[in-house]
């Protein structure tokens, strides 16, 4: 069978539907904004100029803070969660791995705003708190809240791949860990650990490419005031109608995740290789 | 067993972290009261003024046509392409092509679209939005379809061509039945992201057309309303039915694939 | 048979884009400013009006339908950066599907300066003889020639009387509030709105184009973010009734002082007159209903029940002398006389300058 015929419909769909709207994209922010939106016809580089301004460089740091805070976090709870559900008994890892998923079925902006509810003022942490003695704390529309709702939202993207290269583990390998003298710390920072280096990697990844653009949840539980990235570029294309600009914008945030992508390819390939 | 309270602690932590937002909004949902913050007796009355509100039920009708459509066109594209590419483990077009939908952010993908369908003139309705999620649809269809297709054993297409048949045939009766699993979690999945896409949907619909997340943002952006706790639980009772049957229909498609086969 | 398929699905698709794209460019070339029919039979025609959540009765469509003949499909923007957004998106010429758009006065000005509007054919208005006579020489549409007014008012200080030790009087009260207020205070981003507060404090015009005017906004703003709750446009009335918040910058008619304890105030230093407006977009094929759209809209009986509905004060004299006088007893803000209302200085569109504001409002939501 020849291969053009059914590879050719795919590959030009996504050529047109995605290849060419990129490839406007990269254009697009070469070129002058129109006053009432679009683009002019003239060549500039001042997009990337204005790129250069602290105002804007303050704003892709801050959200390179935010999106590796989650990340970092989102480790932190998914690892000892992976690894316990990959230490349990075949048929209860498919229920803990569903339940794990299943929230993540409601729907992305429903999750988001039950965290409003859970979070304001009056809400659901501040009784908690307050039954049993603490509080209150002014959580909702704070960095922390965004933090929060991003972890909430990714962490089954983090615990998944952690878990698949969890179960691929031998557990003879730890066997002959424990056999060798080794206690569970230093047959787990010397086995369990380097061996699950590319499920980390991964889940690292799978966290923070979303956080890094996300707007939903800085506008939704930041109240609006600490702008990330994704919502300055969304600004560009929806308020301000500054294509240009927004496109250039949008291109740093591929900047950054490619050289994310990279380094993440290249350590993966360093450590399948030891 | 020190060690093993440690270790836990974090699971159960997470599981609470999980499902305590779950819990208040499926508790929340049969409060009589309008207020979030407190239980007023139970009461099915969200769920009433949820099957009365006419732009809730516009935007569910909305995502179902989309995502059905979506799912449809990507499942064909996406078979077509994996197929396309064979046992050929090492198409490196092929996997740039269905990488890069998922390492895209969807924020790009989205202004990348709006400014093509401005350059097209292409009026926004919910055609404008099916034909995006069909992008990311046909790279995870792909994907999926090329995972089973590289753990099907070659040796009986080739027996099938040495019987002499045709490719045609050999494609139908024994590639076709072997990919069934993968395309029908291909079609599952692209249907689900779809159903739950926001970003993409935002830029791309028509003011007039909005997908049920579309219209779930801008009812959370004008305040709380108890509805959305009856419409999550909804969802999440009907993601559960999903997921269970999946569950189901997986185990029995790869039970029966084989068979299929032999 | 399958790769057929496909192949005939993609080419579908790049066909319909391609006639969609032709289609565009067939109604551009015979574009301008088309006589109308009077006779037009409006009951073939249908609109989609695109208006704020909340801003016209839910049963609209309905009373159309019955009264008109037209069928009505209503979109929702949330703010009017949104809708200039989806109305900009294709440039001039383009269709956004949209035949009736409601948009602030100043927002109109640019559209029409875009070329994107229909001009107004007062004939087929005969209800713009209800409007105030200062509703018809408003600074961004003097004579009503691109658009209508809907609704008017002004924008002031929203509070509740239980949760602020002192009335507020002045737009320093929400810029440097009591260490009591701290975080229980909302301001508005929608770029001119969230600018006014600052330029009248300074004593600036809410229309200035001065960069050294904005700086010096922008400095008071920032100071000002250091004590917000939260920028909100769309729910600052729903968070004042919660106890969420105390005080707010709001307009007029969405401060829900049908609650006794919450009180709206123009502040000292004066505020600004917005009009929001039904403008008819120049892509409409359905021209004629729009007109016969907002006639009905003038009419006194609907334009007060609209008011009665949403609350806010209406340009149209007929309409108000109209409106129950118990629903004017419980909303202060709905018996502010028109002339008082002209005390405030009309937001005009600047040109250019736009950018300005719209740079401003970026800084400062994104700075610290």
């Amino acid at each position: 069978m020849k291969r053009w015929p059914l590879t050719g419909p795919g590959l030009t769909y996504l050529t047109v539907f995605m290849v060419i709207p990129l490839g406007l994209v990269l254009s697009y922010a070469f070129l002058r904004r129109g006053r009432f939106g679009g683009v002019v016809d003239e060549p500039t580089t001042e997009n990337f100029t204005r790129l250069a301004d602290p105002l804007y460089a303050d704003v892709v740091l801050h959200s390179t803070w935010i999106a590796a805070l989650t990340t970092v976090l989102a480790l932190l709870i998914g690892y000892p969660t992976a690894y316990v559900i990959a230490g349990l008994p075949r048929r209860r890892q498919t229920i803990a791995l569903i339940a794990v998923v299943l929230p993540f079925w409601t729907s992305f902006l429903i999750r988001v705003y039950a965290w409003i509810v859970l979070l304001s003022g009056p809400g659901w942490l501040n009784k908690a708190l307050r039954a049993i003695g603490l509080g209150p704390v002014d959580v909702l529309y704070t960095d922390a809240a965004v933090v929060t709702g991003l972890l909430y939202a990714y962490l089954p993207l983090m615990i998944l791949p952690l878990y698949a290269s969890l179960v691929r583990l031998d557990p003879q390998l730890r066997e002959a860990a424990a056999n060798l003298g080794a206690g569970p710390w230093t047959s787990f920072r010397t086995v369990t650990l380097p061996l699950t280096v590319p499920g980390i990697l991964t889940g690292c990844l799978f966290v923070f490419v979303p956080s890094f653009g996300n707007f939903v949840i800085p506008e939704l539980l930041g109240g609006g005031r600490s702008v990330l990235v994704g919502n300055l570029i969304r600004d560009q294309f929806l308020k301000a109608r500054d294509w240009p600009f927004g496109s250039a914008l949008a291109l740093a945030l591929l900047a950054v995740l490619m050289v994310l992508l990279l380094a993440q390819a290249w350590a993966a390939r360093r450590y399948a290789t030891r | 067993m020190r060690h093993r309270l440690l270790v836990k602690m974090p699971f159960w932590l997470t599981y609470v972290f999980l499902y305590a937002p779950v819990v208040v909004l499926v508790a929340m949902s049969f409060s009589a009261g309008r207020s979030p913050y407190a239980f007023e007796g139970f009461s099915l009355r969200w769920y009433g003024e949820l099957a009365g509100d006419d732009e809730i039920l516009h935007g569910l009708v909305n995502t179902l046509i989309v995502a059905a459509g979506s799912a449809a066109l990507s499942t064909v594209l996406g078979t077509l392409l994996a197929v396309g590419a064979g046992h050929d483990r090492r198409s490196r077009l092929l996997d740039a092509v269905t990488l890069l939908p998922a390492v895209v952010p969807d924020l790009l993908l989205a202004i990348g679209l709006l400014v093509f369908y401005a350059a097209v003139q292409l009026t926004l309705g919910l055609h404008s939005v099916l034909l995006a999620h069909t992008v990311f649809g046909t790279a995870f269809v792909a994907a999926l379809v090329r995972t089973r297709l590289a753990h099907t054993d070659p040796s009986l297409e080739e027996a099938s061509r040495d019987l002499g048949a045709t490719p045609l045939t050999t494609f139908v009766r024994i590639t076709l039945p072997s990919l069934v699993p993968g395309v029908a979690a291909g079609a599952l999945l692209a249907f689900t992201l779809s159903v739950d896409e926001f970003v993409i949907a935002f830029f791309t619909a028509a003011p007039t057309e909005p997908t049920l997340p579309v219209v779930v943002y801008s009812m959370v952006r004008f305040g709380v309303t108890p509805e959305i706790n009856a419409l999550a639980t909804l969802l999440l009772a009907v993601s559960f039915t999903a997921v269970v049957a999946a569950q189901r229909l997986t185990r029995t498609t790869t039970r029966g694939a084989p068979e299929a086969i032999g | 048979m399958r790769g057929m398929r496909a192949v005939g699905a993609v080419a579908t698709g790049l066909a319909l884009l391609l006639l969609a794209g032709c289609g565009e460019q067939g109604s551009q070339s015979n574009g301008g400013p088309d006589a109308l029919d009077p006779k037009a039979d409006i009951t073939e025609q249908s609109l989609t009006v695109s208006i704020w959540d909340g801003y016209s009765p839910e049963d609209l469509p309905e009373r159309v339908k019955n009264d008109l003949g037209v069928p009505v499909k209503i979109a929702h923007h949330a703010t009017n950066e949104e809708i200039m957004a989806k109305l900009t998106a294709g440039g001039a010429g383009s269709d956004s599907g949209i035949d009736v758009a409601f948009v602030s006065g100043q927002y109109a000005q640019a559209l029409n300066e875009a070329g994107l509007l229909e001009p107004i054919h007062a004939d087929l208005i005969p209800n713009l003889k209800n409007l105030y006579p200062e509703a018809q020489q408003l600074a961004y549409d003097k004579d009503n020639t691109f658009s209508v007014p809907y609704t008017w008012g002004t924008t002031g200080i929203c509070y509740r009387t239980d949760l602020v030790e002192q009335a507020p009087t002045s737009w320093n009260d929400i810029l440097k509030p009591p260490a009591a207020l701290k975080k229980k205070v909302t301001m508005m981003t929608t770029e001119r709105w969230l600018a006014l507060p600052a330029l009248k404090v300074l004593g600036h015009s809410v229309n200035t184009t001065s960069d050294k005017e904005l700086t010096d906004a922008r400095a008071l703003l920032l100071d000002a973010k250091k004590n917000l709750l939260a920028y909100d446009d769309t729910t600052f009335g729903d968070r004042l009734t919660k106890g969420e918040s105390a005080m707010a910058e709001a307009w007029d008619g969405w401060c829900p002082t049908s609650d006794p304890k919450i009180k709206f105030t123009v502040p000292k230093e004066g505020s600004d007159l917005w009009v929001d407006t039904m403008v008819v977009l120049k892509s409409s094929k359905n021209k004629e209903a729009a007109h016969a759209l907002i006639n009905y809209i003038l009419d006194p009986e609907i334009h007060s029940w609209a008011a009665e509905n949403i609350l806010y004060k209406v340009p149209n004299k007929a309409a108000m002398e109209q409106l129950d006088p118990k629903v004017l007893e419980a909303n202060a803000p709905l018996r502010m006389t028109p002339a008082e209302l002209l005390k405030g200085e009309s937001i005009v569109d600047v040109g250019d300058s736009a950018m300005k504001y719209t740079r401003l409002s970026t800084e400062v939501t994104a700075g610290s």
